[in-house]
């Protein structure tokens, strides 16, 4: 029962992220998201990956998302319908701007994964609740273990990829300042 | 009804109403300490010496007028001070506060002084510390003013930056109880060395519980690190558009969320209610003398240390702070592997 509760609100919640015009609403719906996913994985006995959950991503990605979108004063996304209705009323034959390409093709792309959320959702309900088996995944110690011995190369290579990302963050960020 | 689930239902109205006590308690401690500290008085007309000062202030805010900025998202105006009251008060729900008790033979089973026992206890009060940066910063951009913005904006900077450092100093703490179980770590650090120095985390990790109550200032906005306000530059910082209760809500939560730094660090570093001369069911007066102490630290440092500049707060932050807590981290976890504690 509570499983449907946490599961309706993230995705109630992830596709108004999509529906949103003002930013700040979306990062604030993704959070939202989030938090019902967290929930998901307490019920799944898995407190610690749920902790993690939020830490990681509502506590510290999507603060960052909310600095960046508060100090550029992102405008409300009305954009999108005004250069529809410009190309519209423009002569035949017109090549459509390059933002209308990329908000159609966006807005596309949305409503065909809000089409394979729900029927997966369906095709998951479907199958009974004894698929969501109970996996002792709440030990520590145990994810730790695993983390540094069967899964140690792809433990490492994402060290290495976030290091590659923060040097080429910071080789960024330098040659704008000088 | 089982006896349990009612004492535990009790419990946890006990825990709330006191957090509520607390703040006020402390709004009073705080004129009184400040006021000693500048040679004044302090508030001494409203009761005994001043004590009822705090009930008055809270009669005062609840009759004030609600305001609201004409340009400001209403919603979102709203929801900020609710967003940090309620993390305040979750924080704490996961902090032990005394050993387990049966009530003098009232319950049947021995009942756990906390709220939830959580055996990610630690990663909790981390996570919903983390969560309550969202309070300021909507109520920072929500106002449409550029004070409680800029005062937004430093704050989620400011917290960004030391929460780092907190929780490696807290990942030193774990290594050596090795547990994440709040309970679990104080029960580490019951009895004492040569029968004279007491257990406490503190004596093993000097390091990280300096670290931490730095960072604890700094989580909770508190002089010398109380940027999001910084009255001289920017008028009230994220709060200076609220008024009445909804201003009342954010006072509420950085004195909630100091009572819990204090709390939790008493738990990780002081023993939490292990202490001599009192038996193990009075324990919780240790736990409060502590928590005590440690509160009286913060608001000694509030009024005898002036305010950082900002840009000298992030270089501490990320140069001296940062740095020597993860040398911490590598030390301990060398020390703990090479003696096996």
């Amino acid at each position: 029962m509570i499983f449907y509760v946490f599961a309706a609100i993230a995705v109630v919640a992830s596709l108004l992220v999509i529906a949103q015009r003002n930013p700040i609403y979306s990062v604030l719906l993704l959070i939202a998201s989030f938090g019902a996913l967290s929930g998901l994985y307490v019920l799944l006995d898995a407190p610690f990956i749920a902790v993690i959950q939020i830490i990681v991503y509502a506590g510290a990605i999507m603060v960052l998302f909310l600095f960046v979108v508060m100090l550029l004063n992102a405008p409300h996304e009305d954009v999108e319908r005004d250069e529809y209705t410009h190309t519209h009323r423009g002569a035949p034959g017109d090549v459509a701007p390059p933002q209308l390409l990329v908000a159609t093709l966006s807005m596309r792309l949305g409503a065909v994964l809000a089409v394979a959320l729900v029927v997966e959702l369906v095709w998951a309900l479907g199958r009974g609740e004894s698929e969501f088996g109970v996996a002792a995944v709440s030990s520590v110690s145990a994810i730790g273990h695993l983390l540094f011995t069967d899964y140690s190369f792809a433990f490492e290579v994402t060290s290495i990829l976030i290091l590659v990302a923060m040097v080429g963050a910071v080789v960024l960020a330098r040659r704008e300042a000088s | 009804m089982r006896p349990l689930l009612i004492a535990q239902i009790g419990l946890t109205l006990f825990v709330f109403i006191m957090l509520l006590n607390s703040a006020a308690v402390m709004v009073y401690v705080e004129r009184k300490v400040a006021a000693f500290l500048q040679q004044r008085v302090g508030p001494y007309r409203v009761g005994w010496q001043g004590v009822l000062q705090p009930l008055a202030d809270i009669v005062k805010l609840l009759f004030k007028e609600e305001l609201r900025p004409k340009a400001a998202d209403a919603f979102l105006f709203a929801l900020a001070p609710i967003i940090s009251a309620t993390c305040a008060f979750a924080a704490f729900s996961v902090v032990p506060f005394g050993a387990e008790t049966t009530l003098g033979g009232l319950l049947p089973e021995a009942l756990a002084l906390q709220v939830a026992d959580v055996n990610v206890a630690i990663l909790v009060v981390f996570a919903i510390a983390s969560m309550s940066v969202y309070g300021i910063v909507l109520a920072g951009w929500s106002s449409n003013s550029k004070y409680s913005l800029l005062g937004g904006l430093r704050s989620s900077a400011q917290m960004i930056s030391y929460e780092l450092s907190y929780g490696l100093a807290l990942a030193s703490v774990l290594v050596v109880a090795n547990s994440l179980s709040l309970t679990e770590i104080v029960n580490r650090q019951a009895g004492a060395w040569f029968g004279v120095i007491p257990r406490w985390f503190v004596f093993l990790q000097p390091v990280a519980f300096l670290i931490y109550l730095t960072a604890g200032i700094a989580e909770t906005n508190r002089a010398p690190f109380d940027f999001p306000e910084a009255e001289q530059e920017l008028v009230a910082g994220y709060h200076t558009e609220y008024s009445s209760m909804s201003f009342a809500m954010f006072f509420l939560a950085e004195y909630v969320n100091m009572v819990t730094v204090s709390a939790v660090a008493t738990n990780l570093f002081l023993g939490g209610w292990h202490g001599p001369f009192l038996p193990e069911y009075l324990g919780w007066i240790w736990f409060l003398i502590k928590v005590g102490a440690i509160l009286f630290f913060y608001v000694w440092t509030r009024w005898t240390l002036p305010r950082y500049r900002y840009d000298q707060l992030m270089a501490f932050g990320w140069k001296v702070l940062l740095p020597v807590a993860v040398i911490n981290l590598i030390v301990t976890a060398a020390g703990v592997l090479y003696f096996e504690l």
